[in-house]
């Protein structure tokens, strides 16, 4: 028996990639989430190899060129200092998704943390939720103003203020999933097999909640790059003359009339990153949502 | 009766209900499980049968202390495991599994069939080496799959063989109890057989005892040896198989075993049909639970509470007012 068993296994083991993970497929398939996912991707390049696309350095000011429209010498045209804006924006990339990027990251580690510890141990649960009702309670912006204010204006300040905001909003959708996965009977089963609480959190419930927390942190990237400009733009981001999307926005504001493009263009760029997360995190959630039957993601 | 792997004596669980803003009080409780002993010797097969919501279910976690009971003993071996610490409950685990009804629910999706089979021994100390993977193949081949089966994901297989992965998983550490929670409920009936039939070969083979929980009659019949009657977190009755299905002595379970529909039934059949639902298990009836549904209720059942008492020779133990006990039988 077991020969002939073996021997059907060789050709079940030459199952292809796609065929193995069928997420992946249904996600090459939707065309929201494959738009968004190069234009991010381009995105990334751009500011992973900042200094390899332009040579130009983005604080070098030239008065005789100020105020050159997009277009011939000057990709993107220069500013009100005669800064080269092609190179300030593909600069300003970086330092958004850097930004971007540490805000995720903090709110994965503390909002699965948060999540989880209330979701699974419920006696932490009331005191736990009362604390992120309360910050849910402020006007993100307003937020995120008042710890940037109070932290000083520098990018590390602006990604914990941001990461403060949204962290609890992050751990309401991890101790959700937590809530329905640690009823499942697997879940039961392992603590029939005397599984320790750390071993069913890591192995059996936090996999399994994973879902709506990737499609949760696309969405928090997207405002976290949009919410940074916005501090950058109140003068309580990185502090000028670095280059962020922001602080070009908050900059060109005074020559809007004359020099639309020094405000337009970051705007542009903004606009643009968003849109490719948004896209991107809408096709994650198409193909990974929660509510599809678990068993077939 | 041999000497029992499992007793359980007056096994009670009340699920409080609170209520009230910030300062919660209780303010009721449903009492899902209240007061039930039974016992289970080595080898044997106790079929829990009974209504959605009587406690089937709430009894099996009990056992298992998956669900903490609120009073009671629980001997495995002799030895109460009610209030054990984890530490000292872990060495206790390897000796009972459980089954689970829904094959969807009960494996993992994230891991492949061999990490969910090989957990149990992972858990216990076991490092996931060779030693463990053979383990894994052996448990498949035993379940009737395959050993290419190891490195697939659950949403792979059929319910059937999920089912089949679950049993392999029960198996792992060589338990002497299984608690079997609607093994087949959700199956196929023509794969509701073969798994019968399974867990009906691994007893013979590991001499495992069975707590089969379900309310398909039929089934229960198939595979026990005793049978226990639960109804609103009571058991009724309790009798060897034969007796139970022969003669039963309870209303209620009168009223069960009639509502089983017969093949080619001749002649006139007749058929008990309880009036009204269960009532809540929050409030539940005063005396005896079923009066409000008994069809043959007196006045003493409104009032006193029954016990369960041997009712006729081979412990047959009914819980009913209106069945003479076996001792008024042998002088009557």
């Amino acid at each position: 028996m077991t020969t002939a068993v073996d021997a059907a296994a060789v050709a079940v083991r030459k199952r292809t990639f796609l065929q193995r993970y069928p997420v992946v497929r249904r996600l090459i398939r939707h065309k929201a989430f494959v738009v968004g996912a190069a234009l991010f991707a381009i995105i990334v390049f751009v500011a992973v190899f900042a200094d390899w696309i332009t040579t130009a350095d983005p604080n070098r000011m030239a008065i005789r060129f100020r105020f050159r429209p997009p277009g011939g010498e000057f990709l993107f045209g220069t500013d009100n200092l005669g800064r080269s804006i092609y190179a300030r924006i593909v600069h300003g990339a970086r330092l958004s998704l850097a930004i971007g990027l540490a805000v995720v990251v903090m709110n994965a580690v503390f909002g699965v943390a948060l999540g989880a510890a209330s979701g699974y141990f419920r006696r932490l649960d009331n005191v736990l939720m009362r604390v992120t009702d309360a910050l849910m309670a402020f006007p993100p912006i307003l937020l995120a103003l008042g710890i940037a204010a109070a932290l000083g204006p520098s990018s590390m300040t602006a990604a914990i203020a941001l990461a403060a905001v949204y962290i609890p909003r992050t751990a309401r959708i991890v101790r959700a999933s937590v809530l329905v996965v640690r009823e499942m009977e697997f879940v039961q089963a392992a603590l029939a097999m005397g599984a320790s609480n750390w071993r069913i959190l890591r192995k059996h419930v936090l996999p399994n909640c994973m879902a709506p927390l990737i499609v949760q942190l696309t969405f928090v990237f997207a405002f976290a790059v949009v919410t940074e400009a916005t501090l950058s733009f109140l003068g309580l981001g990185s502090p000028p003359p670095t280059p962020t999307w922001g602080n070009m926005i908050a900059e060109g504001r005074q020559y809007i009339r004359d020099a639309a493009w020094i405000t337009l263009i970051p705007g542009l760029a903004l606009a643009t990153t968003v849109l490719s997360l948004n896209l991107l995190g809408d096709g994650l959630r198409d193909v990974l949502d929660p509510r599809l039957k678990i068993s077939q993601d | 009766m041999t000497a029992p792997l499992l007793e359980v004596r007056n096994l009670t669980k009340h699920f409080p209900i609170f209520e009230g803003f910030i300062v919660p009080r209780q303010v009721g409780a449903v009492r899902a499980v209240d007061d039930i002993s039974f016992a289970i010797g080595a080898g044997e097969t106790l079929g829990l049968v009974g209504e959605s919501g009587c406690g089937k279910t709430t009894t099996g976690r009990l056992v298992l202390r998956l669900i903490e009971p609120s009073k009671g003993r629980i001997l495995i071996n002799g030895q109460d495991i009610v209030g054990l610490p984890p530490a000292e409950m872990r060495p206790l685990r390897r000796e009972m599994q459980i089954i689970f009804q829904d094959p969807y629910g009960s494996l993992n999706p994230r891991l492949t069939v061999e990490e969910i089979v090989a957990e149990p021994m992972v858990i216990h100390g076991e490092r996931f080496g060779p030693t463990v993977k053979k383990r894994v193949v052996e448990l498949l081949n035993l379940v009737g799959l395959a050993s290419f089966h190891a490195e697939r994901y659950p949403h792979e297989f059929s319910g059937g063989q999920r089912q089949r992965i679950g049993i392999a998983r029960a198996l792992a550490l060589n338990p002497k109890l299984i608690v079997c929670d609607e093994p087949v409920s959700a199956l196929d009936v023509s794969i509701q057989a073969q798994v019968v039939n399974l867990l009906q070969d691994l007893q013979a083979e590991f001499k495992l005892t069975y707590l089969f929980i379900s309310h398909d009659l039929g089934v229960v019949r198939h595979i026990s040896d005793r049978v226990a009657v639960m109804y609103l977190g009571k058991i009724v009755e309790i009798a060897p198989k034969r007796q139970l299905y022969a003669a039963p002595k309870h209303p209620y379970t009168q009223a069960l075993l009639s509502a089983i529909p017969v093949p080619k039934a001749r002649g006139r059949r007749e058929r008990i049909v309880l009036k009204g639902d269960v009532p809540s298990p929050i409030n539940p009836p005063t005396g005896c639970r079923f009066h409000t549904r008994c069809p043959i209720a007196q006045d003493v059942c409104r009032k006193v509470e029954p016990p369960l008492v041997p009712v006729a020779a081979g412990e047959h133990m009914t819980a009913c007012h209106l069945v003479p006990p076996e001792s008024a039988q042998a002088v009557a």
